[in-house]
């Protein structure tokens, strides 16, 4: 066991920091940590075996940094290296108004009947505002996995794997994309040990950015990582379909007039026929007599043409020709050009009608050829995106203020502004604080876990000083911005704000 | 699921960590090798630490007559390498660094065979693979304080063998666990990381001498659970005599000539207030590099 090492500004913000954690046991001040198996006793002013708990006159403490994030100065200012070598940051990077604190690595009071670890103060735009900062042990959260392909990746409710372990299902799926519900309570802690802890450690990796490989029940395997294209059963998706197959009639109908007689687009969802299709119509197109299988829905529109899969526009088929049931002799003529393509432009096929109505493959003309091609332009690239989703509806609230539901009632106003690490939240409307947030916008391994298991997520509220102390706001744990700067501005982990992003202190929300 | 934390780090090394155990591991021998290495190293590494504690209070108790009745493999490797030490006190406690840095290279020479060379390095005690044209350089800090490299030691492997497999460990008052003595950094090279480990302690422990600059306090006081219980560890050392220096490597040197006669270290590098002493064999002598300020 280490003294702390011997720095005196650090060591008073570690006091002051230790302050609002509540964990201690027995006589002579002694700590008991259970952040690990070792269960380190740990007397005052010492830390643990690992160095990265210690007890400061008798409460624990975490020693990790806390991230602050810095408004780039100017823009495309990079990440301030940092942790170890503290003496390599000069301070002057950090002016108070231009730096937010964010819950990373803040430490959480669960179960919260303490004050939030840090509870700031700074001036905007002479605005004195409040920013309660936390670390939140979500035992309710999920990950909602957004996949840009209409491969079939197995049936809706289907159960998802991670490890063996059921860690979530396929859920609706939105136009273009396959969705997956990740996590929640059920999976966490209501199901076997080994559930719960493939679940955890599934969502973990998805929310930090990390790949994780799936498996649907009836489907397929699928590697997830948010900002990445998808591997389907070992091949990288690339291209999002531009369209269901009718609405790729609609919109290529005109290009295609003249060049080819019928166009079938092939689609898991609806494969559309262009001379009995709308499109077809308005431009006068000459009926072509091709009946495809599947059911029909209004004219030229086709529902399961086969069934879903890994082939031609995510469904099963390999064979486009096998989708035509028949060729009426009264409609159809010899030399009709007939042209099969997938919604992406992946999977293409051009015919001609022989005398006896067969379709005989022939090589595409250079201007059909075009337009397929167009499609797969129009197409945007596949991507996965992880979307975490919690509710900080419980205890949280009162290490934020002695009235909770002040609090949810301001956020759901929107006078209270959420942000989790400093990325901004959707709110769900309705009752509690349940958020959702884009994990690619949060700073980079943003998220923990507690071996509950529970995931652990940065999470602040930003109000103005007047609306907080109204809501039983914690009046005596603000500290000025500058305050933190100072303790923790040699030991934070400084990043720049992500681009994209609102700065979290908005001037207009304030 | 994992209780521990995994990632890569620049150079494609791999780190582990959980708790108290601080995996920095490096693999070399072709991208199939390493990963089929680190790949073993994570497994191995997966409830190590449970396992350990699940025998936490035998691994606390000193060494006496009978080996203690341990059934992890990491538990037995720690007990096995203090074993020789237990005329003195000495509880299994002294190698734990060492042997889980052993345990998990033995995983990871076991599910890759031909890898040329390797390292786990826990939090400085070191388990090192090499082999015949693939040495390995390890810095050496010679102050904890300072806690920067100050000269390196390059271990080659033996002529006849495929695979030499090693280990190196440091102790010192400024550690991470207690010592008796008041050397700043005992580096010790030994058959595993285990038994670097555990005489590496007992180095530092004799590296000491009566002064009233030296400040000691009952290990318990500091640490309730220490396996040290009411022994005296020191917790400061003040100015020391050039007298008093030499008197505490002299007992240092005489406890590492006897280890090393005994065949239970290959050498060892001692350190008091930036004097040094060097025993055992020639190759394992601190090359300080020019360019490097002490």
């Amino acid at each position: 066991m280490n003294e702390l090492n011997p720095r005196p500004a650090h060591d008073a913000a570690l006091a002051e920091r230790s302050r609002k954690f509540g964990v201690s046991e027995g006589d002579d001040g002694i700590v008991r940590c259970d952040a690990c198996p070792v269960l380190c006793r740990i007397r005052p002013g010492r830390s643990g075996a690992c160095s990265r708990y210690a007890n400061e006159n008798g409460l624990l403490v975490r020693t990790d940094p806390v991230v602050l994030l810095a408004e780039a100065v100017t823009e495309g200012q990079h990440v301030v290296p940092f942790a170890e070598n503290a003496e390599d940051w000069d301070g002057s990077v950090l002016a108070p108004e231009r730096v937010f604190v964010t819950g990373i690595g803040s430490g959480t009071t669960y179960p919260d009947y303490k004050p939030a670890p840090f509870i700031v103060s700074s001036q905007h735009e002479g605005v004195d505002t409040v920013t309660v900062v936390t670390e939140g042990i979500f035992s309710y959260c999920g990950v909602k996995v957004k996949i840009d392909t209409d491969r079939h990746l197995g049936p809706e409710t289907a159960a998802v794997r991670a490890n063996g372990e059921q860690v979530g299902h396929v859920t609706t799926a939105e136009y273009g994309s396959q969705m997956l519900s990740l996590g929640g309570v059920r999976h966490l802690t209501g199901g076997s040990k080994k559930e719960g802890n493939a679940t955890c450690e599934a969502m973990l990796k998805l929310s930090n950015g990390e790949a994780v490989e799936l498996t649907i029940d009836g489907g397929h395997g699928v590697v997830v990582q948010a900002g990445q294209a998808p591997i389907v059963d070992g091949k990288p998706e690339t291209r999002m379909r531009v369209g269901c197959g009718s609405a790729t009639i609609g919109i290529f109908a005109k290009q295609w007039q003249g060049h080819v007689d019928e166009v079938i687009v092939v689609d898991d969802h609806i494969t559309g026929v262009l001379t009995e299709h709308q499109a077809g119509r308005v431009l006068d197109m000459r009926p072509a007599g091709i009946r495809v299988r599947g059911r029909k829905s209004t004219p030229g529109r086709y529902f399961q043409v086969a069934e879903p899969g890994m082939g031609w526009g995510g469904t099963d088929i390999t064979e486009p020709l096998s989708i035509i049931q028949k060729i009426d002799p009264a409609v159809a003529w010899p030399g009709m050009r007939l042209l099969m393509t997938s919604t992406t432009g992946e999977d293409s096929l051009y015919c001609v009608l022989d005398e006896n109505l067969l379709p005989v493959e022939a090589e595409m003309p250079a201007v059909v050829r075009q337009v397929v091609e167009r499609i797969g332009e129009n197409c945007e690239p596949s991507l996965c995106t992880v979307t975490f989703v919690a509710g900080a509806g419980g205890s949280l609230r009162a290490g934020v203020t002695e009235n909770p539901v002040l609090l949810t009632r301001s956020v759901q106003s929107g006078a209270t502004r959420v942000t989790m690490g400093g990325a901004p939240v959707y709110v769900w409307p309705g009752g509690g604080i349940t958020v959702m947030v884009d994990v690619l916008r949060m700073p980079k391994n943003a998220f923990g876990y507690v071996p509950t298991p529970a995931l652990v997520a940065p999470i602040e509220f930003t109000l103005s000083r007047e609306l907080y102390l109204a809501s039983g706001g914690h009046a005596d744990e603000i500290v000025p911005v500058e305050e933190v700067l100072r303790a923790h501005g040699g030991q934070a982990r400084i990043e720049g704000g992500a681009a994209d992003n609102p700065w979290p202190l908005r001037r207009d929300a304030l | 699921m994992k209780s521990h934390r995994v990632a890569r780090l620049s150079g494609n090394r791999l780190h582990l960590q959980e708790g108290p155990s601080d995996l920095v591991i490096a693999a070399f021998g072709g991208p199939s090798q390493t990963e089929r290495a680190y790949a073993a190293a994570e497994d191995a590494f997966d409830g190590l630490l449970a396992e350990l504690t699940g025998e936490l209070r035998m691994l606390r108790q000193p060494l006496a007559a009978q080996p203690p009745a341990l059934t992890g493999a990491t538990a037995r490797r720690m007990a096995r390498a203090c074993w020789a030490f237990r005329a003195q006190y000495i509880t299994p406690m002294a190698a734990v660094a060492g042997a889980v840095a052993d345990t998990v290279m033995a995983a990871m020479i076991a599910a890759a065979p031909r890898l040329e060379r390797a390292y786990v390095n826990n939090g400085g005690d070191i388990a090192i693979l090499v082999t015949p044209g693939h040495p390995l350089d390890i810095g050496v800090v010679p102050s904890l304080a300072r806690a920067r490299p100050e000269g390196f030691i390059r271990l080659h492997a033996a002529p006849h063998a495929a695979q030499h497999f090693r280990g190196i460990a440091t102790s010192g008052w400024r550690g991470r666990s207690f010592s008796r003595g008041i050397a700043d950094a005992v580096t010790v090279l030994a058959r595993s990381a285990a038994e670097a480990d555990a005489a590496a302690t007992v180095i530092a422990n004799a590296t000491d001498v009566q002064d009233g600059a030296v400040l000691r306090r009952p290990a318990q006081e500091l640490d309730p659970d220490s396996d040290l219980r009411h022994l005296p560890v020191t917790v400061d050392v003040g100015p020391l005599s050039p007298k008093a220096i030499t008197a505490a490597l002299n007992s240092g040197a005489r406890t590492a000539e006897a280890l090393l006669r005994d065949g239970l270290i290959e050498g060892a590098l001692l350190s008091v207030a930036d004097e040094w002493r060097s025993v055992g064999e020639s190759s394992f002598a601190l090359v300080r590099p020019t360019d490097t300020a002490p």
